[in-house]
């Protein structure tokens, strides 16, 4: 248990001390230090507890004075930033209400509930603390160079970054609370500290968009905050309980809990950007480019997701697995299609950021045993490849002062090795034999084993668009355009460490997950589901591992082999030599651009995005009329 | 353990005898539409003599790196066509055709010529309008013989065909783009006088070429397989009728080929999904619901 104590403690002290200690100096110690402790301690956590799922009763009389504490500290600093810096008042009456209903049930029934268990470890709680601690740590070595750049680059706004790595390892510190807890309060506490986290590293820069969009994420989270303090306030009345251990349990002997369920799966929709919640991660965009690798790959997003999965066991057939599952689908499919549609690197990689959850969501709607395997691996691959290519965007962003992919043109000559490891990233966001498609292989089998076939044409047309937005990204990048010079210089050593060790985890994961099937998720869902089974037959994984092999060794042969004779390319005019301009037919120098293909016209943003959330709203709406109906009439 | 020897001999049948058989249903292609055409046409074998012309030829590139895409296609396209005639995964080689594809595309895009580049946006989008049909055709397998492997199905107490005839209808509208068959050929055509010269492949002369080349006969002879599978089943003279169902469906694109102009991807797009959902999805719920 202390380890865990550690875990949480040690990203905290970091936080204060860069806080404090405001020098570059200080900044440039602590901030590898606590993250190369983090990354340690979580690994020794996993080691310890991977295969021995325990419950800790945490017996201190003090906690629930602590989370109290906590859910108030977090409360004064919304209401300080909705009501008195910026006037927001209907999101500080957000706040208020959720905090009045937790803290009215805290001292009317909460004290007397016993709870026999506040924290629960089980394989999956630290696959999330693994890729917490580790994709989460290196972002923060990352920021430390990127942020220094951008501070360069932006002269106008103001320097705080004490204040950006102090939220950095708050959201960390958070996120390691909100994996292990089995308390609902205890979760609750940490989930609205992720919020607030989130909504201060996205105003960062202050600027009036940057703003706005932070509201907006406030808000948006806060709302499913609502809800979570809602399903407390009913599980605690209804079942006298607020363990999350213990909801599972009463849904699995049909006990009609599908309101609590029903609202916790909101919660997780808010947090991780479901249609129509998914403004707000797009918005998210404006903050530095860390901010959003954070954000979509290792914390907050995945907060939502790991709360659907936990209740996985209770989905299915019943109306909150329906909601989830439709939604999760639809929110899949639109988001893929929307993606083509877009030139900004970013905005491509938050809606696929947006379209893998949906898939992740839509498994953990199905709530079968190879469901369940699905999303968690979908979570591992996702996690490791966004954080990458989220790097390699922002890195390339600042190389060369634009993050639109059209600008990326001969990335692969004038900046080879950032641009490898952006293959890599892509490479591993969607193709065979990479991570991604074994989860789209095992979508595949859960969905029709589901016997579900709108959820199956979502998925075959769903993987379609998804192959689309990412070759034309990758044809970009390895268009051969002579360069003139390298344009690497300048990019810190700390951000090539980060960028290193991502590539190497993407390969790896790639090559190694038989083996995080076999010793992380499948003894999971043997605890959880009571039985044994492969989802993939093993034989097909090896195939798999080989390919990746097969993949990382092919690339040595690269440029060897026989001389081939240069010439240049065919262009619409005489060639002037290069490559670069032609002689049209009027005898004017021509220079050659190309540009990518978006098909606005069929899949533009506002046709996709206005399809999403009429199909999602009005789907989350049937489906809580329904159980409100069932719930009350019963 | 025989079975496993029989897998690993048709894998190297396979192997060797796929290019042969490519090569000569090339042929045949090209003397089969020359007389629907009234010309002679070139001999059956003319494939081969271009293939071997192209392998002597002196080796020229735009870039060095196109040759390596070039051959992770070729190398990609053979290892799903081992895994289909080794009797594994159908989702296994569907996805391993699709990484060759992006090989190929990249292969047109890393040229950096308009006319490639179009091409490869023009592939590109094909990939994803044929992508839905090939991934429902599997989960069609899978609905009516209960697994995904090849063995299996191909071990099937009643016909395939019988239950799926609208995947059928869809596998057979998709081959169309597959074998760069009108009115379907947008990315490269067999004519040379395309408005894109020879889209995808303008930019690689030579022995890549010969690759290409080569990658494509594998390919239609695993592509036919696809359809060997709908008329194989247990019986015994089964395999004769599929086979004459293979030649016949590859007849009927090269009839198609010679009746039909090339049409706008827009047309492309839309009639290959209309046809998934129509044909394909149905098929499905049929096959979901009803048995």
């Amino acid at each position: 248990m202390s380890l865990f104590a550690l875990l949480i403690g040690v990203p905290l002290i970091a936080a204060f001390l860069v806080f404090c200690l405001r020098g570059n100096g200080a900044r440039n110690a602590i901030v590898p230090l606590a993250s190369a402790v983090t990354m340690g301690l979580s690994v020794a956590a996993a080691v310890k507890f991977f295969g021995h799922p325990e419950f800790f009763k945490l017996a201190a009389p003090e906690l629930p004075m602590v989370i109290m504490a906590l859910d108030i500290i977090a409360a004064v600093v919304i209401l300080y930033y909705t009501l008195v810096r910026f006037k927001r008042p209907w999101i500080a009456l957000l706040e208020l209400v959720q905090l009045a209903a937790v803290f009215w049930f805290e001292k009317t029934v909460g004290h007397s509930i016993d709870i026999a268990a506040n924290i629960a470890i089980d394989n999956f709680a630290m696959i999330m603390v693994l890729i917490v601690g580790i994709i989460g740590s290196l972002i923060a070595v990352f920021s430390l160079g990127y942020m220094e750049e951008f501070q360069k680059e932006h002269r106008d706004v103001e320097d705080r970054r004490p204040f950006f790595f102090f939220v950095i390892f708050l959201f960390l510190s958070a996120m390691f609370g909100l994996v292990i807890s089995n308390n609902l309060l205890l979760m609750y506490t940490c989930w609205e500290i992720t919020s607030l986290c989130s909504f201060l590293l996205i105003g960062y820069t202050q600027t009036e968009e940057a703003i706005n969009n932070s509201f907006k994420a406030l808000w948006m989270n806060l709302l499913g905050g609502l809800a979570f303090a809602i399903a407390i306030v009913w599980l605690g009345l209804e079942y006298s309980t607020v363990e999350l251990s213990m909801l599972v349990n009463l849904g699995r002997s049909s006990e009609p809990v599908d309101l609590a369920v029903a609202l916790l799966v909101f919660c997780g929709f808010t947090k991780a950007a479901m249609m129509p919640f998914s403004g707000w991660l797009l918005g998210a965009m404006v903050a530095p480019t860390p901010t959003s690798a954070l954000l979509h790959s290792s914390t907050m997003v995945k907060a939502g997701v790991f709360l659907i999965i936990k209740l996985c066991p209770i989905l299915g057939a019943n109306h909150a697995g329906l909601m989830t599952m439709f939604v999760g689908g639809a929110t899949f499919l639109f988001a893929s299609c929307a993606a083509i549609s877009q030139s900004d690197g970013k905005k491509v990689l938050a809606y696929s950021t947006i379209s893998n959850l949906g898939l992740i969501v839509c498994c953990a709607g199905i709530g079968s045993y190879e469901a369940a395997w699905t999303a968690i691996m979908i979570i591992v691959f996702h996690a490791v490849a966004k954080s990458l290519m989220f790097l390699s965007v922002g890195t390339a962003e600042q190389q060369l002062e634009s993050r639109n992919i059209e600008k990326f043109d001969g990335m692969f000559c004038s900046m080879p090795r950032l641009s490898l490891c952006m293959i890599i990233g892509i490479c591993g966001m969607f193709l065979a034999p990479f991570g991604m498609l074994i989860s789209k292989w095992a979508a595949m089998k859960a969905f029709v084993d589901a016997g579900h076939p709108l959820l199956l044409l979502v998925l075959v047309f769903g993987s379609s668009t998804t192959l689309f937005y990412w070759t034309k990204w990758l044809g970009k990048i390895t268009a051969f355009i002579p360069a003139k010079e390298n344009l690497e210089e300048g990019i810190h050593g700390v951000q090539w460490i980060a960028l290193r060790v991502l590539s190497a985890l993407t390969i790896i994961t790639c090559i190694l997950f038989p083996v995080i099937s076999q010793y992380g998720v499948i003894p999971y869902l043997e605890v959880t589901y009571q039985t044994n089974m492969d989802v993939i037959a093993r034989s097909n994984l090896l195939i798999m591992s080989m390919m990746v092999i097969l993949l990382v060794v092919l690339p040595l042969r690269f440029g060897k082999g026989r001389k081939q004779k240069q010439v240049v390319t065919n262009l619409a005019g005489e060639n002037s030599g290069d490559n670069l301009s032609y002689r049209g037919a009027a005898g004017q120098t021509i220079p050659v651009t190309l540009r990518n293909w978006y098909m606005e016209k069929w899949f533009g943003e506002a046709k996709m995005k206005l399809c999403g959330f009429i199909l999602c709203g009005s789907c989350l709406l049937i489906e809580f009329a329904i159980i409100l109906g069932g719930a009350f009439h019963v | 353990m025989s079975e496993m020897v029989l897998n690993i001999i048709s894998g190297i049948a396979y192997l060797i005898l796929a290019p042969v058989i490519g090569g000569l249903l090339a042929g045949l292609d090209r003397k089969i539409s020359a007389r629907m055409q009234r010309r002679v046409g070139p001999p059956v074998l003319q494939p081969f003599y271009d293939f071997f012309k192209l392998w002597d030829k002196q080796p020229i590139a735009v870039n060095e790196a196109q040759r390596f895409y070039v051959f992770g296609f070729l190398l990609f396209v053979i290892i799903s066509g081992l895994f289909f005639f080794t009797h594994g995964d159908i989702l296994l080689v569907v996805f391993t055709l699709t990484m060759a594809s992006v090989c190929f595309i990249v292969a047109a895009y890393s040229s950096n010529s308009p006319y490639s580049q179009v091409g490869a946006e023009r592939e590109l989008v094909q990939t994803m309008a044929y992508e839905p049909m090939l991934l429902l055709m599997a989960l069609g397998f899978y609905l009516k013989c209960g697994s995904f492997s090849i063995d299996t199905i191909l071990k099937a107490p009643s016909m395939n065909f019988i239950y799926m005839p609208g995947i059928f209808v869809g596998l057979s509208f998709i081959l169309l783009i597959k074998f760069r068959k009108s009115p379907f050929d947008l990315s490269m055509s067999h004519e040379v006088h395309q408005e894109l010269i020879r889209g995808v492949i303008t930019e690689i002369s030579g022995r890549t070429l010969a690759m290409i080349e080569l990658a494509h006969w594998y390919e239609n002879v695993f592509l036919l397989g696809f359809v060997y599978l709908f008329f194989a089943w247990s019986a015994p003279w089964s395999p004769a009728l599929a086979v004459l169902m293979c030649l016949f469906t590859y007849f009927s694109d090269v009839l198609v080929d010679n009746c039909c102009s090339r049409v706008k991807w827009e047309q492309m797009l839309s009639s290959t999904w209309l046809v998934t959902l129509v044909a394909g999805f149905v098929n499905i719920m049929f096959l979901m619901y009803m048995r």
